[in-house]
């Protein structure tokens, strides 16, 4: 039978292939909703190399977050937005020369880091979950919410008044707009909206019959 | 060989025993809800094919079967023809992790509960890219309206189950089961401590499932059928199915997360000796989790008999303003139960 890490090679060789060839569709398609979908292939099966590194939390999360939450909107966004493919193009060749440094800079960046490694002698460093003998999720909680507290609280105080600043920022009051008040919809009561008036019956054919007034 | 028969053949095995009774389940639940809704309206229901029309549910599968499927003009093929599928897999996937009794679970993953919201939330891509791909306003006015809903109610869904992972201390969907257990019977389970939110979580995930009363992404009188209008014969089915299969998967999972799963409700108040076919009525066994994932599903359909449609603002306001703030101060007090020893996970089993 095949060798567990033959296997799980051959899977990482498959998955990244996947993450290459969908990123490379997410810049060449032409349709802009494919380009979406491509995006949303490629954190998939990067999802997955994760996944094979035994990073599962950040794996499912990042699928969570970005493909479930993120790509949606972008989605959406794209779909309402009927962009001319031809526009955007023109720019290809004058961008080009920006494009190539950034990715440059990528490189030499991710090829020191990984030199950097190299030299201490640990290229992936040790397993810290499975050191301490626990579940990658569980190890990643107890690490976030101990030994590194006081960042995570940082972080996540960051993020939330970037969500209040956001709301400030596209927020504005129209005088002319009408709100509805849930609770005082909630609040009415029958006899606020209609009156039961209690009448005698009376027939309109015969007016002289009738000593009722009529409404 | 042998290890090929370990490997692929019983796994393989395991996933038909589950998808296979999933679809029929979808087919009886499909004639269930027609008949309970005729009922309550006080009219038969589906009645002509088989004894009590039980049979309705599989002429309408052949029939939907044998119909052309019809692809609109100037739509996108590839992604017209995806959509289905993009809705299907996301609504099966995640019966992967749903754990049915003791030990019988296909894969017991230590992140489950997030591999669930992960699938859940993937759901929505097929209804998007339906509305998108059909070249057809209102399919376009159902999708977007259902991503809107979608999103804002998957924000108070993970919240509740913030909730349920706090008091059980972990991810595992068994383990989440095992903290309910306990010599109180049902109120050992999460339902009360956690009792708004359990009503949260379920209220989302009717709006999840699209269902009424938050129905807007089809919303019949308003913009015909939403983002299938445009789709006939399998592919509709196809939809019909995912929508269906999501709606039983939130009945297992509230069952799971906050009626104790395949526990007893009697758990610790009988200790009889009795043959095994008895002896599940309180040492717990699947059986129970169908009987509480039915009558969660029940509710599906009484809601569906009873309530008018949800504005598309009061859906809005609803999940945002009403069951973010209910779920986050929840949180909070699930924090304070749980620190301060007030519900023990998995007392006394």
């Amino acid at each position: 039978m095949i060798d567990t890490n033959l296997f799980q090679l051959i899977c990482f060789y498959g998955f990244a292939a996947v993450t290459v060839a969908a990123a490379l569709a997410v810049i060449t398609l032409k349709n802009s909703v494919h380009a979406v979908l491509s995006l949303v292939l490629t954190f998939f099966s990067t999802a997955c190399i994760w996944l094979l590194a035994e990073a599962e939390f950040l794996a499912i999360a990042l699928i969570v977050v970005y493909v479930g939450a993120v790509m949606v909107l972008f989605l959406f966004v794209v779909m309402m937005l009927d962009i001319k493919q031809e526009h955007v193009r023109e720019g290809f060749i004058r961008y080009l020369p920006v494009g190539i440094v950034v990715a440059l800079v990528m490189l030499a960046e991710m090829l020191a880091l990984i030199g950097v490694r190299a030299m201490h002698g640990q290229v992936m460093g040790a397993n810290p979950a499975a050191a301490a003998g626990m579940s990658n999720t569980a190890w990643l909680g107890q690490a976030l919410y101990t030994q590194y507290l006081l960042p995570f609280e940082i972080a996540a105080l960051i993020l939330t008044v970037g969500v209040v600043v956001a709301v400030a920022l596209t927020l504005r009051h129209r005088g002319d707009k009408r709100h509805e008040s849930a609770s005082e919809q909630v609040r009415v009561q029958a006899r606020d909206r209609i009156r039961v008036v209690k009448m005698a019956p009376s027939r309109p054919d015969e007016p002289t019959a009738s000593q009722e007034p009529r409404q | 060989m042998d290890q090929l028969i370990h490997q692929v053949l019983v796994p393989v095995g395991y996933i038909a025993a589950i998808a296979l009774p999933l679809i029929v389940a979808v087919a009886m639940f499909v004639y269930w809800e027609r008949k309970v809704i005729g009922w309550m309206h006080v009219r038969m229901g589906p009645n002509k094919i088989g004894p009590f029309g039980v049979l309705q549910a599989f002429a309408d599968v052949v029939k939907l079967l044998l119909k052309e499927v019809i692809l609109p003009s100037s739509a996108n093929r590839v992604l017209y023809y995806l959509a289905p599928l993009l809705a299907l897999v996301p609504a099966f996937a995640a019966w992967a992790v749903v754990p049915f009794g003791e030990k019988m679970v296909l894969a017991d993953v230590n992140a489950g509960l997030l591999y669930l919201l992960a699938m859940t939330s993937l759901g929505v891509y097929g209804i998007i890219l339906a509305g998108w791909a059909s070249n057809s306003r209102y399919a376009l006015l159902g999708a977007m309206r259902s991503a809107a809903q979608v999103i804002s109610y998957e924000l108070a869904m993970g919240l509740a189950l913030v909730c349920v992972l706090v008091l059980a201390g972990s991810l595992n969907l068994t383990d989440i089961v095992h903290a309910q257990a306990g010599g109180k019977g049902f109120f050992d389970w999460f339902w009360l401590p956690l009792l708004p939110v359990f009503v949260v979580y379920f209220v989302s995930g009717v709006a999840e499932t699209n269902r009424a009363p938050f129905d807007v992404a089809e919303g019949e009188s308003e913009i015909v059928a939403g983002f299938h209008v445009e789709y006939s014969g399998s592919a509709f089915a196809i939809f019909f199915l995912a929508e269906y299969a999501n709606m039983i998967l939130v009945s297992f999972l509230a069952s799971i997360f906050f009626l104790g799963g395949w526990l007893s409700p009697l758990q610790g108040w009988i200790h009889a000796d009795a043959p095994g076919w008895i002896n599940w009525i309180w040492t717990g066994g699947f059986a129970w989790l169908l009987i509480k994932a039915f009558l969660m599903s029940f509710l599906f359909l009484w809601f569906r008999a009873t309530f008018p449609r949800y504005r598309y603002d009061q859906i809005m306001r609803l999940g945002w303003k009403v069951f973010i703030p209910i779920t986050i101060v929840w949180v909070l007090v699930a924090g304070c139960m749980k620190y301060f020893g007030w519900v023990v996970a998995g007392t006394g089993v």
